[in-house]
C-alpha cells in the first residue's frame, strides 16, 4: 500500500487494514500529517500539492524500500494526499510494522523525514486570500540529516 | 518537445505545459536551462532540479531522445 491518493484519506481504515494484513509483526506504528489551520501567522483555507505523476509514486516506492530494509520491518505503508485539501483533512499516512516496536517507531520517523525532502510534492498553500508556495524548511533539511549518521544501522 | 513545469514554476511560465523545437545547439540538459533561461530565469536557480522523461538528470546528461523534459522546484510534501 504505498501510493496517491486523489481523495479524502482515511487513516483509521488504512490502520485497520495495516493490522489485519500484519500478523507477524509484534508492533506497529502509525502517523497522519493534517493540514494546519494556520501557518505564518495567517489563516490557511486550502492547500494544493502538486505532483509528478510518475517520479512522485516512484519516489515514495524507493523510501518504502528504504525504510523496509534499513530496519528490517515486516510491511509498510504510504499513503500521500494530492489535489486540493482542507485544513484538518490528512495529508499522508504512513504505517511500519516490525518484530519489535522501536524499529516501527524508528522506521515511520525515517519515512517522514524523508518525504518532506525527497518526494515530489509542491505545496501551494492560500493564506488570508493569497497563494504562497511552501519549500523544505532548513529543519526539514536537518530532520532528514539525522539518518545520514546512522547508516550501518 | 514538452517542457513540463511544476510547482512554483508553472506559475512563472503561465502554464504546467510548453512544446517547445529545441534548437541545434541545445544538447544536453544544462544548454536547456540556458537556452531557456532568458525567458524563465527561476530555471537557472541551482536547487531546480531536471528530470528528462521519468529520470532524474544531471547537468551534462544528453537531451538524446527524451520527450520530455520536467523542472522540479524544491519540494514540499509531508
Amino acid at each position: 500500500m504505498i501510493g496517491l491518493s486523489t481523495v479524502r484519506i482515511d487513516p483509521a481504515g488504512l490502520l485497520a487494514g495495516f493490522i489485519a494484513d500484519s500478523k507477524e509483526a509484534g508492533g506497529i506504528v502509525s502517523f497522519t500529517g493534517v493540514v494546519r489551520g494556520s501557518n505564518e501567522g495567517g489563516d490557511v483555507s486550502a492547500l494544493r500539492l502538486d505532483f509528478h505523476e510518475r517520479l512522485t509514486p516512484a519516489a515514495l516506492e524507493a523510501i518504502a524500500e528504504d525504510a523496509h530494509r534499513r530496519f528490517a520491518l515486516t510491511r509498510i505503508a504510504i499513503v500521500h494526499r494530492v489535489g486540493d485539501v482542507e485544513p484538518g483533512e490528512p495529508i499522508v499516512f504512513v504505517a511500519a510494522a516490525a518484530l519489535h516496536r522501536r524499529a516501527a517507531f524508528d522506521a515511520v520517523d525515517f519515512a517522514m523525514d524523508k518525504i518532506k525532502i525527497e518526494a515530489p510534492f509542491w505545496k501551494c498553500e492560500m493564506r488570508d486570500g493569497v497563494s504562497h508556495w511552501i519549500e523544505a524548511s532548513p529543519e526539514d533539511h536537518e530532520d532528514r540529516a539525522r539518518w545520514e549518521h546512522e547508516l550501518g544501522r | 518537445m514538452k517542457l513540463r513545469f511544476f510547482g512554483r514554476l508553472r506559475d512563472q511560465a503561465g502554464a504546467s505545459e510548453r512544446e517547445v523545437d529545441i534548437p541545434a545547439h541545445v544538447s544536453t540538459v544544462s544548454d536547456a536551462r540556458q537556452w531557456l533561461g532568458d525567458d524563465l530565469p527561476s530555471l537557472l536557480e541551482p536547487t531546480v532540479r531536471v528530470a528528462l522523461d521519468d529520470r532524474l538528470a544531471l547537468p551534462n546528461d544528453e537531451i538524446g531522445d527524451a520527450r520530455e523534459i520536467s523542472f522540479l522546484p524544491p519540494v514540499s510534501g509531508g
